[in-house]
């Protein structure tokens, strides 16, 4: 599903933010990138949807060479993987609906078909009564459910989360986690990087542990491995 | 494209228009000045260029007959005339019937000279062909008792020479407020790139080609234009029936006529908003390249 092969990643200004990373993710999995801040999780995941090319190295997911993939490819690629964000990344004059909606139509889907989908992805995340609501009228939690819907509603093989309950209270990150795992359940390969040490050490799952730009720990059924 | 794509990339376009109003207005108003510009000069140019063609492609040479020219030495002229291959027709037009054409295209102000008319008698010589005119002239030019014969394209020089002239002028003029008015467009845009950079980064995320993240800032970019060009576009479709009239007026079964309302109407106004168009779409286009990076 996700493969990389040697690679490193120097930002212009000289930071290098990766070095020699090699790791291989299988459809289905569903895995953590923990590590320190600045460790690099983030330009990890970066990577997984080209928003970052390696400086050398190779990416491959779901049988697509990034370091290769023309820029003209990329829309294809995103396609393919779903994207969630710490600040969520809504639009503020768009309802919860229009805002997965807006996914959709952005691809060119069918009307009807993107009525279905977004109805089907916002009852799956539990929002389904606040569809007619601005992101303003909805609670952090309640908000990146919306993200996650948009994420999701094209049926993506993959899910790449940078630390989505990095700005929600313990109660409301695992109420998001529980809707990741609902998903993952599905089939869907989920990686998620995250600072949540609770929410990793009580659902074990696979667990990368990134510092310096390195992988140092790669477990399955691991912990979260630092002090809170 | 789908046409609920279509539909999506219409609407956005308009929303774009009204969500900069001012910047939108300043550059509608640059694509009206310039257009404006461009409307007077296009009617004024392909009016004298009418009026070269008009010309060249007269048959006709005036041959002045000299003022000491008896009855028979002038009609041995006329015979002299008729024999030449080139010429189809020979009339002859007294001074005082000359002096009457004069007063009717220019004015009674030329009554003055019924007086003491300062002009020759003619003989109006119609060539078969426009391009035997010049030839046929230089021939009449020889023979006797004619003081000058005098055809279109001696005057069709100096027109040229105007004509060139005015041609210059308007274009640079042009040039420059089109290189204006595409720049202010070119700024609006970029303001609304500026103002949807979040949906725009969103856009990239979730999958959406290049060209769907175009498609709105290029079609306002088109409305600029196209709006820019309706009130130039209605100035000069009023402006020339006036023209076309006051012209009229004065040239009156002449050789020489403005070029008539329609179609020229139609082709002026279809270069206007063709122009108005790719301005539009060209100043969008480069913002979009510039801001957009994509
Ligand atoms: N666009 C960029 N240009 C230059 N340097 C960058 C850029 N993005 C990140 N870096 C640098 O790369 C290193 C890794 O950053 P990254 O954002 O991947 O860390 P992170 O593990 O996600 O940290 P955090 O937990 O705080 O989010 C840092 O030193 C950072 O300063
Ligand atoms: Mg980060």
């Amino acid at each position: 599903m996700i493969n990389m092969k040697g690679v490193t990643k120097k930002y212009p200004n000289g930071v290098t933010a990766l070095q020699g990373i090699d790791v291989s993710i299988q459809q289905g999995e569903f895995v953590y990138v923990v590590g320190p801040s600045g460790a690099g999780k983030s330009t990890f995941i970066k990577m997984m949807y080209r928003e970052e090319k390696p400086t050398s190295g190779r990416v491959i997911v779901n049988g697509t060479d990034l370091s290769k993939l023309k820029d003209s490819q990329v829309p294809k690629l995103r396609r393919q993987v779903g994207v969630v964000f710490q600040d969520f990344k809504l639009l503020p004059s768009l309802t919860a609906y229009e805002n997965v909606a807006f996914a959709l139509e952005a691809i060119e889907e069918k009307p009807a078909i993107i009525k279905k989908r977004v109805t089907e992805v916002l009852q799956l995340v539990g929002l389904k009564d606040k569809a007619k609501m601005l992101p303003s009228e909805l609670s952090g939690g309640e908000q990146q459910r919306v993200s996650i819907a948009r994420s999701i509603v094209n049926k993506p093989k993959v899910v790449i989360a940078d630390e989505p309950t990095g700005n929600l209270d313990p109660d409301t990150a695992w109420d998001i986690v529980n809707i990741f795992e609902k998903i993952n359940v599905q089939g869907t390969t989920i990686v998620m990087a995250t600072h949540n040490r609770d929410i990793v050490n009580t659902i074990r799952r696979r667990v990368i542990a990134i510092e310096d730009g390195r992988i140092v720990r790669d477990e399955q059924r691991g912990d979260y491995g630092y002090e809170a | 494209m789908k046409p609920s794509t279509f539909r999506r990339h219409f609407r956005e376009s308009f929303k774009n228009l009204g969500r900069n109003a001012w910047m939108s207005f300043a550059a509608v108003s640059a694509v009206t000045v310039t257009l404006l510009l461009v409307g007077v000069f296009l009617t004024v140019l392909l009016n004298l260029n009418k009026v070269a063609t008009d010309i060249e492609n007269d048959v006709e040479v005036r041959v002045l007959i000299a003022l000491e020219t008896t009855d028979a030495e002038q009609q041995a002229l006329e015979e002299q005339l008729k024999g030449l291959p080139e010429v189809d027709s020979v009339t002859y037009s007294s001074k005082e019937q000359e002096l009457q054409n004069l007063i009717k295209d220019l004015g009674e102000d030329f009554g003055l000279f019924k007086q003491n008319n300062p002009l020759y008698d003619v003989y109006v010589v119609k060539t078969k062909q426009p391009e035997d005119t010049a030839k046929a002239a230089k021939k009449i030019q020889q023979l006797d008792h004619v003081e000058q014969a005098v055809y279109g394209e001696q005057k069709v020089d100096r027109l040229f020479n105007l004509l060139e002239m005015s041609r210059n002028i308007g274009f640079v003029l042009s040039l420059l407020l089109l290189f204006a008015a595409m720049f202010l467009i070119s700024n609006t845009i970029r303001m609304t790139i500026f103002a949807r950079r979040k949906e725009i980064e969103i856009m990239r995320l979730v999958g959406a080609t290049n060209w769907f993240i175009r498609w709105p800032f290029l079609l306002e970019g088109m409305w600029l234009g196209l709006i820019g060009s309706i009130l130039p576009i209605a100035a000069v479709a009023v402006g020339y029936s006036y023209v076309e009239d006051f012209i009229k007026g004065h040239t009156q079964g002449h050789f020489i006529q403005p070029l008539s309302y329609f179609p020229f109407i139609w082709q002026v106004s279809g270069i206007m908003l063709l122009i108005g168009a790719f301005i539009g779409i060209w100043g969008s286009f480069m913002a979009v390249r510039r801001f957009l990076k994509v």
